[in-house]
């Protein structure tokens, strides 16, 4: 019950290491159904390499359900593939044709490097938010949570911010390689709440200094990040992180 | 004599917290510069005491598997997460959070972990608020609850469909601000694969960098294991891929004892296998049994479209069985229902393991709702289905179309199909009251402990007890401990235990590559899963159990003459760490059919089919089997099983009906 009748092309990304040099790889898959996620069709892949004593292709995935922010591939020239606002293990068969030739590669960003064939390392994004995307709130001093009331009109943006899986396709995706729509995302999060208006201008500094040293790109409008974001994060965030920075270095 | 001390304070259970903090031991801020420790898996449990600990003033080295502390599985979690804070003004209270967690576990759970649990509830509201997590709120500002399963009172705190996200988020980027701070050390993609014991002491681990393949050793005073829970087991779950039980069946090998390992929790309304090439399970929320009416067909084997099969054919079996709670049964309740019918041939779809979940009545019945709220008096039957459509879409709106997505059909139109899923591990280490397992210097925190659920865990109850544990518990219990620790000095990690150590964990990735099999490690992983869920599943019995365990033993001999480990040591190599995974998997399923086995009685979870009423309902036996299982390792693929009894002082102990 399992197998399809699809016909599917794969040309996948192969390198070793972050060291050696990579290039596409041909894989003729035969039995594809439909109702297959996209990472069971290289799991399916996979299988057949292992059983020929070749090596699987490594990628990164964990929850398959769209929230760990995992998954990365660059699929036909578009991170997590043809469809939006789904992330590449919600990316299922029927998206594709029988016949269909398929181009699938790792996130490339000067600060992501390649690990190995499709996982890339974006630890940068932990050092950025390590610099600033927080509350200095230690355990145990916290008020009463409802004696801080936030209209609902802030907590619903800031939750639309907050929403970010971190998985790098803004980056990927962005002829700068920029991460702004990731660093704006959490930059916006903290300073619609009233509890993160204390440390807001040595946030948007520090995590926008940490974000360059990463040797992100810069943010040139082009809009392709938020097409791209599988959860929909607004342009806006960018336009506010850039408020929020601008007037951080007037206060100094 | 019983090797099993629980240390539960002395007292009522209402003063046991609050007299135990005013008298555990301290250690001093300089001390505690001093004092390592290390933190294994980064989800609510891990990321939350690993920030707290470090706040504190301790040394912290915090691993996990994933490229990111963030990508932890709590991520993945729904609903919402209780805590009694009576802001609904609805009658909520520490006690009935405590009595609705102790009587959703169906007694089987510990009387005063779990007033603790229910006492800091509120405390970790007030503390994620202040962290900026965006929890939903009222026009008035005010925070926002719902409803959920096995209470009377609304005190679920929710983000949307995202609260596991959320939390998790808060408690990262705490622990991101000690990172920032050097409190923290973090090794992200590092997995731990052996505990360092000297004199039976927990002293620190073995982990492997993930990226270079290279074995590190590094030395700990305490050992927390925050590494969530083993549903994965059964290979299909909605746990994520990477969840596992390793670092916990490595420190049950090293001796501490395993609690109630059969008690797994399988969650009713889940996206059905479609195929062979299923690698994992997607929960729909249980909000969804709130308004959808759960039915099959009356002919067995019907094969017409669920459309096509007229009113009177349907079999709303749920609402025949238990009028009185109709579609909202608890879920052990539910599944097993679903299982019963197509099991008996009555399952639709086409693999026949699934059953109806239909908005259709609801979205008629919102139709005509929203009709006269519009003062429209004859509606079309196109405009019913217009209105009723735009209410469900308002309140399941995500989750329809996250159905879609995945199955290719609209559920607006067709029935959803549904069938019963693993979905979280009520068993796990077993721990003292203060979160230590029997190996001193090793504490089990969140899923990855037995101590609060007891036989069935109650919706937005894991997301409570990861962080209560984290942020509220460990913080103070951990005192008790290493202010006995404070003239130990960091032990040299060329000491012969380490060395020791990390030999094993050498030798066995060396006996994985000499292998040189034929099948890959999914393929054994898949066929432990079926023995899994066809014999320990949601129904067990004696038959079935003794054959499974048989079955896993000739599995295991199978894989370790038979897998086939691709790559080498000394690189990126998941199927490396998928074979170490599943090689503690088919050693940890023995042991869960022998504790289901063992456990002549039905409670919560664990159904024995041999132990039923005559209307198919569990069968508890408080007078033989009120204790905790707590399975020790003595070497060999052979356990002692040892008992903690569970004592009933604060809450009457009664049984469950829900007809």
């Amino acid at each position: 019950m399992s197998s399809g009748n699809m016909k599917i092309t794969l040309k996948v990304w192969r390198q070793r290491n972050a060291k050696t040099n990579g290039q596409l790889a041909t894989y003729q898959l035969n039995d594809i159904s439909p109702d297959m996620s996209f990472l069971e069709m290289f799991d399916v892949l996979n299988e057949q390499l292992i059983v020929k004593g070749e090596d699987p292709v490594a990628f990164d995935h964990d929850c398959r359900e769209g929230i760990c922010g995992a998954c990365s591939m660059f699929i036909n020239g578009r991170p997590h593939g043809p469809k939006n606002k789904v992330t590449t293990c919600q990316l299922h068969m029927r998206s594709f044709k029988d016949g269909d030739t398929i181009v699938v590669e790792p996130w490339r960003a000067a600060a992501f490097p390649v690990i190995k064939d499709l996982t890339v390392d974006r630890s940068a994004f932990d050092r950025i938010i390590a610099k600033g995307g927080y509350i200095s709130v230690n355990t145990g001093n916290a008020q009463d949570a409802n004696s801080l009331p936030i209209p609902k009109v802030d907590a619903d943006k800031a939750f639309e911010a907050a929403a970010c899986i971190g998985c790098g396709a803004c980056v990927a995706t962005c002829k700068n390689s920029s991460a702004m729509l990731f660093v704006s995302a959490k930059i916006s999060q903290l300073a619609l709440l009233p509890q993160g208006q204390v440390e807001r201008v040595a946030r948007a500094k520090n995590m926008v200094a940490q974000m360059d040293a990463e040797g992100f790109g810069n943010c040139t409008n082009t809009g392709a990040c938020e097409v791209e974001c599988p959860k929909g994060i607004s342009l806006e965030n960018i336009a506010r992180m850039n408020r929020e920075f601008y007037v951080a270095n007037l206060k100094d | 004599m019983s090797k099993l001390e629980s240390k539960i304070p002395e007292g009522n259970v209402e003063q046991k917290w609050s007299k135990y903090k005013s008298s555990v031991a301290l250690v001093n801020p300089a001390n505690k510069r001093s004092l390592e420790i290390i933190v294994v898996g980064s989800g609510l449990a891990g990321s939350s005491a690993a920030a707290s600990l470090a706040e504190m003033g301790y040394k912290v080295k915090v691993f996990c598997f994933q490229d990111s502390p963030r990508r932890a599985h709590s991520i993945a979690a729904q609903g919402g997460i209780n805590a009694a804070k009576n802001y609904q003004n609805d009658g909520d209270s520490t006690y009935r959070l405590f009595y609705d967690t102790i009587k959703g576990g169906d007694y089987r759970a510990r009387e005063a972990n779990v007033h603790r649990l229910a006492e800091v509830s509120a405390n970790i509201i007030d503390q994620c608020v202040a962290q900026g997590v965006p929890l939903a709120r009222e026009y008035g500002g005010m925070l926002s609850n719902r409803s959920f399963g096995g209470t009377q009172v609304q005190r679920t705190f929710y983000a949307a469909g995202q609260t596991g996200q959320q939390l998790l988020l808060g408690a990262y980027s705490a622990l991101e601000r000690q990172v920032g701070l050097g409190a923290v050390e973090m090794y992200s993609r590092h997995e731990m694969l052996e505990v360092v014991t000297i004199d039976g002491v927990a002293r620190g681990i073995i982990a492997r960098d993930l990226i270079s393949g290279k074995l590190e050793r590094h030395f700990g005073h305490a050992v927390l294991l925050c590494t969530g829970g083993y549903g994965n087991v059964f290979y299909l779950s909605t746990n994520a891929m990477g969840s596992n039980v390793t670092a916990a069946w490595k420190a049950h090998k090293k001796g501490a004892f395993f609690g109630n390992p059969c008690y797994t929790q399988i969650h009713p309304t889940c996206i059905p296998v479609s195929g062979d090439h299923q690698s994992k399970l997607t929960l729909m929320s249980e909000s969804l049994r709130n308004d959808g009416r759960i039915w099959v067909p009356k002919k067995a084997g019907d094969t017409r479209k669920a459309n096509e099969i007229p009113e009177e054919e349907r079999d709303y079996y749920l609402e025949r069985r238990y009028p009185a709670f109709g579609n909202l049964v608890p879920r052990d309740v539910a599944s097993r229902a679903a299982k019963e019918r197509c099991d008996a041939g009555f399952g639709v779809g086409a693999s026949k393991m699934a059953v109806y979940l239909d908005y259709k009545a609801a979205i008629d019945r919102y139709g005509k709702t929203q009709a006269k709220k519009l003062g429209i008096d004859n509606p079309t039957a196109e405009q019913l289905r217009v209105f009723g459509k735009q209410v469900v879409e308002e309140k399941y709106g995500n989750l329809f179309e996250m159905y879609e997505q995945i199955t290719g059909e609209n559920p607006y139109e067709v029935p959803m199909r549904i069938y019963p899923a693993v979905h979280y591990t009520m068993g796990g280490l077993w721990v003292d009251y203060n979160l230590m397992t029997t190996v001193p210097g090793m504490y089990a925190l969140g899923e990855a402990n037995f101590s609060d659920h007891g036989a069935n865990r109650l919706g937005a109850s894991a997301l409570m007890q990861g962080l209560a544990d984290g942020y509220f518990v460990i913080p103070y219990t951990i005192g008790a401990y290493l202010a006995n620790e404070i003239r130990t000095k960091a032990i040299p990690t060329d000491h012969e235990a380490f060395v020791k150590a990390e030999k094993e964990v050498q030798d066995q990735i060396n006996k994985f590559f000499a292998i040189k099999g034929t099948k890959s490690v999914d393929h054994f992983h898949k066929r432990l899963g079926k023995i899994m869920w066809d014999k320990c599943g949601m129904a067990r019995n004696e038959k079935g159990l003794i054959e499974a365990i048989a079955e896993i033993r000739a599995l295991r001999d199978e894989f370790w003459k038979d897998v086939r480990v691709t790559g080498t040591a000394d690189e990126f190599n998941p199927e490396l760490e998928k074979a170490g995974r599943v090689a503690d998997f088919l050693e940890l399923g023995e042991l869960m059919c022998m504790d289901a086995l063992n456990r002549k009685e039905s409670c919560g979870g664990h159904f024995r089919e041999e132990y039923q009423t005559e209307e198919g309902e569990a069968n508890r036996d408080d007078a033989n089997f009120a204790y905790v299982a707590a399975w020790q390792s003595t070497g060999n693929g052979s356990w002692e099983l040892h008992k903690e009894e569970l004592k009933f002082e604060a809450i009457k102990i009664a049984a469950r009906s829900y007809k």
